[in-house]
């Protein structure tokens, strides 16, 4: 969770991740930031994010980002 | 006789198909009939407050009803700008500066946030002009004296002092662009697009205008959906979308996740894409997917009015090959012209400029700066000729074809948008606490550094730049430095920090 955090606060320093819940909702992160966070998840986590999950439940906070990843690390 | 205003094709359209939907989005939709009717009677109201040939900023967010007032506009006799909530704060103050517009097409969601600017301009409420008696023989005058190099719109463009500068295209600019991008696109009646450019660029010329020449259909894509490749397929097959004309960045978001494997743009025969370069791993994967569709690559600067060379993809190519920008659309020429203004050999990198109808008339307000890119052709002493030096370098390869090599100055292609570097130092500069600073573009990762010397932390700094920038525009690194590196001569040492990357 706390590499996610570093990635999350590289691109939005001002943002506090631990308690947003709404990152797509709210317009807080946009599909620049998908972009990069997917390819940085790929890097740090060796977890490639197929299509099918990457939709606004699984981006709205870091928690959900998290267990994603968690999941696709199981698989 | 020949046409020589962009309204004479919503006017041979709307006698077609009056109830066919033109313009739509996940709000609403308009048809043929209902842009007629809005634009006429936005363009009564203006014509009647005697606002013929002055700029009209219509500062709303992306809908059907923003390009009828665009239409709204030229039909007054005058200029659209278009300005989206959405842009930075700092860049809508120096838009209004360098405008100083008498009035300001708005709906009700923005009039709020538009109380927080300074300007002398009224706002007219879309929903209340709307409503406005037509005044027929006013409009008819206005369009006899209207001539084919009046301008009707003024897009904003990235410029290296911080200031952005208002590109102003005309009529016949805008109609030679159109007729000559439907013959290469093939667009007609069945043309059903799926928008993603913001209306306040260019790029969205290639919907919009096809869109009233030929009674086709736009729908306005939701800027969400571009974050979710799966739900954007699905939008496309939802509306038979059949062609799109989109950055680079927005097709390889959907190809980079495998995408296809799950769903595939049924409709999709016409795909045209620019602004930056197209991976061909990624490439590749469209071409499978939509083996039948023709894939075309444009390219133009905002200042030849949309796009001016196109290359329709005829071939396979290696992963290290790039796409070729290809050859110019009719009615206009490349000069391909080295230090020494001669014509580029094949194979010889030179300036690409351009010649022709396509060049638009200059920078708003600012008479210098369009005439340090807007010049005499260097090769023609008979006679004055302005030709547009792109500050783009390229060179023709052995098949004849024009390839883009890279930029002359600091401007570069980020996400599909034209970024002057110095725009960004500029802004960062402006900031009381820092002393310092240099932008570079980390090529191989696609991605914005920023290193300064100040007493600001990191992330002050980045929220004190969102203020100022656009999204696209926001450095995706910050790093702070005791020093920054100096050349010999005092200069900033970018070759060391390029090395830093």
């Amino acid at each position: 969770m706390e590499e996610l955090l570093e990635i999350l606060n590289e691109l939005h320093p001002d943002v506090d991740f631990t308690t947003q819940k709404g990152l797509v909702d709210d317009r807080i992160i946009d599909s620049l930031d998908i972009i990069s966070l997917i390819s940085e998840i790929d890097d740090c986590f060796d977890v490639t994010i197929p299509a099918e999950e990457i939709i606004p439940e699984n981006f709205n906070s870091a928690q959900a980002l998290y267990a994603l990843i968690r999941r696709l690390e199981e698989d | 006789m020949k046409q020589k205003n962009v309204l004479e094709y919503l006017e041979a359209t709307v006698l077609r198909l009056p109830d066919k939907v033109a313009f739509a989005d996940d709000a609403g939709e308009m048809t043929f009939s209902q842009v007629y009717h809005d634009s006429r009677a936005i363009g009564s109201v203006l014509a009647e407050k005697d606002l013929c040939g002055e700029p009209i900023v219509v500062f709303m967010p992306k809908s059907p009803a923003t390009i009828a007032a665009f239409f709204g506009c030229v039909y007054g006799g005058c200029y659209y700008v278009p300005i989206d909530p959405e842009m930075p704060r700092f860049r809508i103050e120096l838009i209004f500066d360098n405008l100083r517009p008498k009035a300001i097409i708005c709906d009700r969601s923005v009039a709020s946030e538009l109380e927080s600017y300074q300007h002398s301009g009224e706002l007219l409420f879309y929903d209340e002009i709307v409503k406005c008696e037509i005044d027929g023989e006013r409009l008819d005058g206005i369009r006899e004296r209207q001539i084919d190099t009046d301008p009707i719109y003024i897009v904003f463009t990235s410029g290296s002092t911080g200031v952005p500068k208002g590109v102003v295209a005309c009529h016949r600019s805008v109609i030679d662009y159109i007729e000559q991008l439907s013959d290469v696109l093939g667009f007609s009646e069945q043309t059903v697009f799926a928008n993603q450019s913001p209306l306040y660029f260019d790029a969205c010329l290639k919907e919009l205008y096809p869109t009233i020449k030929f009674g086709a259909t736009t729908y306005l894509t939701p800027k969400q959906l571009f974050m979710f490749p799966i739900k954007l397929v699905e939008y496309l097959n939802l509306h038979k979308v059949n062609t799109v004309c989109w950055v680079v960045s927005a097709l390889t978001m959907i190809s980079a996740f495998n995408t296809f494997a799950k769903v595939k743009p049924e409709y999709l025969t016409t795909v045209a894409f620019g602004s930056e370069v197209f991976p061909i791993k990624q490439f590749r994967r469209w071409r499978e997917a939509l083996p039948d569709a023709t894939f075309t690559n444009l390219y133009g600067p905002t200042e030849t009015t949309g796009m001016c060379c196109y290359y329709r993809v005829d071939r396979d190519f290696a992963p290290d090959e790039v796409i070729p920008v290809g050859k110019p659309f009719h009615n206009r020429e490349i000069l391909l012209l080295t230090q020494d203004n001669r014509r580029a050999q094949p194979g010889e990198t030179g300036e690409i400029c351009v010649r022709g109808t396509a060049l638009t008339l200059g920078y708003y307000h600012a008479f210098d700066r369009t005439s340090e890119v807007f010049v005499q052709n260097p090769l023609n002493d008979r006679y004055p000729e302005l030709i547009y030096r792109t500050g783009d370098i390229g060179k023709w390869n052995e098949r004849g074809e024009l390839i883009f090599v890279s930029r002359k100055d600091h401007q570069i292609k980020h996400m599909g948008h034209r970024i002057e570097l110095g725009e960004i130092e500029a802004n960062v500069n402006r900031l009381s606490d820092v002393s310092m600073c240099c932008c570079l573009f980390n090529k191989e990762k696609d991605k914005i550094e920023l290193f300064y010397v100040g007493e600001i932390g990191e992330a002050d700094l980045m929220v004190a730049l969102k203020d100022n920038l656009p999204r696209y525009m926001l450095p995706n690194r910050i790093k702070k430095l005791d020093r920054l590196p100096l050349t010999p001569n005092g200069k900033t040492d970018r070759m060391q920090l390029q090395k830093m990357l």
